[in-house]
């Protein structure tokens, strides 16, 4: 069942917060505004899809200040962009004992990646777990190519998820969350509800309880990560989920997990689930 | 980032003496040199693009002296008063001495 | 839930701490230049006259890293009366120099836009020098906001 929102808005006020001027505006909600990238409609907002406790969902582009919302609404002023060219130039490039580039296998990333982003992180027998973007293009790298796997935040990796992530855009995330992914669902869901941390607070705590409403100067989003990888103004560069997820566990003086771990795997595929229906993004422009 | 990739706008075709957008993106850090590194406490040496130029059929068109204000990955857009034909050629210097440059041609008809 | 005081408190600690390394907020030489420096220098000490310059620049800008900026400048853009350079400053920055824009005649219009770092709230000031040696100017307060939190 949803909460309704202004209950929790007035609970705000009626604790001083919105009064003490901690919060800006109370509670002014996502935009109106239409995401229209190089005339392609985005969805930003769909039914909340079952077992999420909000009214709709939201893509955190509609949380975004104006200025901010355009630069993802031309490719051009996109700050992101350039590393979709780099990861094109890397996709054909060979590297490795093997003497392949990914080209060698999957020919022009437009056909043979398109609508993969959409469906990560998926099941991998071979890994006996989930492969996220990133660990299924290292396992290609390591095993298909003999080549060195990237850092999970180096640039080489960024470029490349931003190139195959883009081959999506504008298509819903559709992550499958049943068979053995039920157990990875369910860890990240228990990780997402979870108080951590000195403030000892949830993801749910900000991001489905206080969605809408202004945590100092920020316009509190629904954390979605239908974006990623994402540009930030605040990094100056490009990160992955699990940065921002890094980022805000340490923000509520928790001892974040390591990029790449089970627990941020899970939380990604947990986390993608809530956005089921959204359009990939990747890649967003956030604050 | 590894290396710094432009990236620019530039209408195919004009008018003779139409007056076109032009929109340039590089990426680049654009390290400020006032940032300590977080492990040493050391400042990290400053290294910018400090200059951008357009040039058109041998002939300047515009010109920016950037300082560390400037954001990462700059971007810059201005205007172009097309004459004729031809090519407009885009440098960027940076700090270190190197310079990035990409071409686009345009055609009058 | 609802984040009681001390919680808002504490993330809003961190945010600033965070922003501190960002953005440059420390002044680290003492000879850097003030803002009125800067323009005096530009202008050789002539006065500019408001006007002539639109500048446009966010009111609150979302995060200081960023802030997207466009100056334009009335002008027919001839041989004889043209924009030679437009110059921008942040008079708020530790170093207020931001940029110079140089103008030709194939310009055709005195205008452009870029992005800028703000390190905090302040004023944005765009100086043109027309070919005549005269000056203009325009001045823009921007808030820049500090993100409460979120990594
Ligand atoms: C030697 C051939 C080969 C090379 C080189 C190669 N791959 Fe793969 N890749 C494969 C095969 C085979 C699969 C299917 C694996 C499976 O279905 O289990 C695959 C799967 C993938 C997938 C998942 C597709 C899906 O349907 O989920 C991605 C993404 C991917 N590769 C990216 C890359 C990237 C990026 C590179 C270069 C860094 C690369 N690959 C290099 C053979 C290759
Ligand atoms: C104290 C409040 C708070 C908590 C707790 C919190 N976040 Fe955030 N988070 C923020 C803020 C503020 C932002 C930036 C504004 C926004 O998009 O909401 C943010 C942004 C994000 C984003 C980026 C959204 C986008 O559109 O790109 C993701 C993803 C995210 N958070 C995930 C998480 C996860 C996962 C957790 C739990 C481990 C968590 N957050 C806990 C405050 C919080």
């Amino acid at each position: 069942m949803a909460k309704s929102r202004n209950s929790i808005a007035s609970i705000l006020a009626a604790a001083g917060i919105v009064a003490a001027g901690v919060y800006g505006t109370a509670s002014a909600g996502p935009d109106d505004n239409q995401l229209i990238v190089e005339g392609q409609s985005m969805v930003t907002e769909a039914a909340a899809p079952e077992g999420v406790e909000v009214e709709k969902i939201y893509s955190g582009w509609r949380f975004r200040s104006s200025e901010t919302q355009s630069l993802q609404m031309d490719d051009f002023e996109n700050p992101a962009m350039p590393l979709v060219d780099i990861g094109t130039d890397i996709w054909g490039t060979e590297d490795g004992a093997a003497g392949k580039s990914c080209q060698s296998c999957h020919n022009d990333a437009s056909d043979s990646m398109k609508g993969i982003r959409a469906g990560y992180p998926k099941w991998s027998d071979k890994r006996g777990k989930p492969h996220t973007l990133e660990t299924q293009i290292n396992e290609c790298r390591t095993d298909r190519m003999e080549a060195k796997a990237w850092k999970w935040e180096s640039s080489e990796m960024l470029s490349m998820t931003a190139l195959v992530g883009f081959q999506s855009r504008g298509m819903p995330v559709n992550v499958t969350t049943d068979g053995p992914m039920t157990k990875w669902h369910d860890m990240g869901k228990d990780l997402y509800f979870t108080r951590v941390g000195q403030l000892n607070m949830s993801c749910a705590n900000c991001h489905e309880d206080n969605y809408g409403n202004m945590i100092r100067a920020d316009h509190l989003s629904q954390g979605q990560i239908n974006g990623f990888p994402t540009y930030r103004l605040k990094w100056g560069g490009v990160g992955s989920s699990h940065r921002r997820f890094k980022g805000c566990m340490e923000n509520i003086r928790a001892v974040a997990y390591k990029r790449g771990s089970d627990e941020f795997i899970a939380l990604e595929l947990y986390l993608a689930s809530r956005g089921q229906g959204l359009s990939v993004e990747t890649p967003a422009v956030r604050n | 980032m590894a290396k710094s990739k432009p990236r620019v706008k530039v209408p195919k075709t004009a008018k003779a003496g139409e007056i076109i957008t032009i929109k340039t993106l590089i990426s680049h850090k654009m390290e400020t040199g006032l940032r300590k590194d977080k492990k040493s406490g050391e400042l990290i040496p400053r290294k910018i693009i400090n200059h951008f130029k357009a040039e058109f059929n041998g002939t300047t068109v515009f010109e920016t002296v950037m300082e560390p204000a400037v954001s990462s990955n700059p971007y810059i857009q201005f205007k172009m008063k097309v004459p004729e034909s031809g090519e407009v050629v885009f440098t960027w210097t940076d700090d270190d001495g190197s310079k990035y440059t990409t071409k686009k041609k345009i055609k009058v008809g | 839930m609802r984040l009681n005081r001390r919680q808002v408190l504490i993330l809003g600690a961190g945010a600033t701490a965070v922003a501190a390394a960002g953005v440059p907020t420390m002044s680290i030489a003492a000879d850097d230049p003030t803002a009125q420096q800067v323009i005096d220098k530009f202008t050789g000490g002539a006065a500019a006259t408001s006007g002539r310059v639109d500048l446009g620049t966010p009111e609150i800008a979302e995060n200081g890293n960023t802030v997207p900026i466009q100056v334009s400048v009335e002008s027919p853009m001839t041989t004889d009366d043209h924009v030679a350079e437009v110059l921008i400053v942040a008079d708020g920055n530790p170093r207020p120099d931001v940029a110079v824009f140089k103008f030709t005649e194939l310009s055709g219009e005195a205008a452009a836009s870029t992005r800028i770092r703000l390190a905090k709230t302040q004023n944005v000031i765009a100086v043109a020098k027309m070919s005549d040696g005269s000056f203009f100017m325009a001045k823009n307060a921007v808030k820049v906001t500090i993100g409460g939190c979120g990594g």
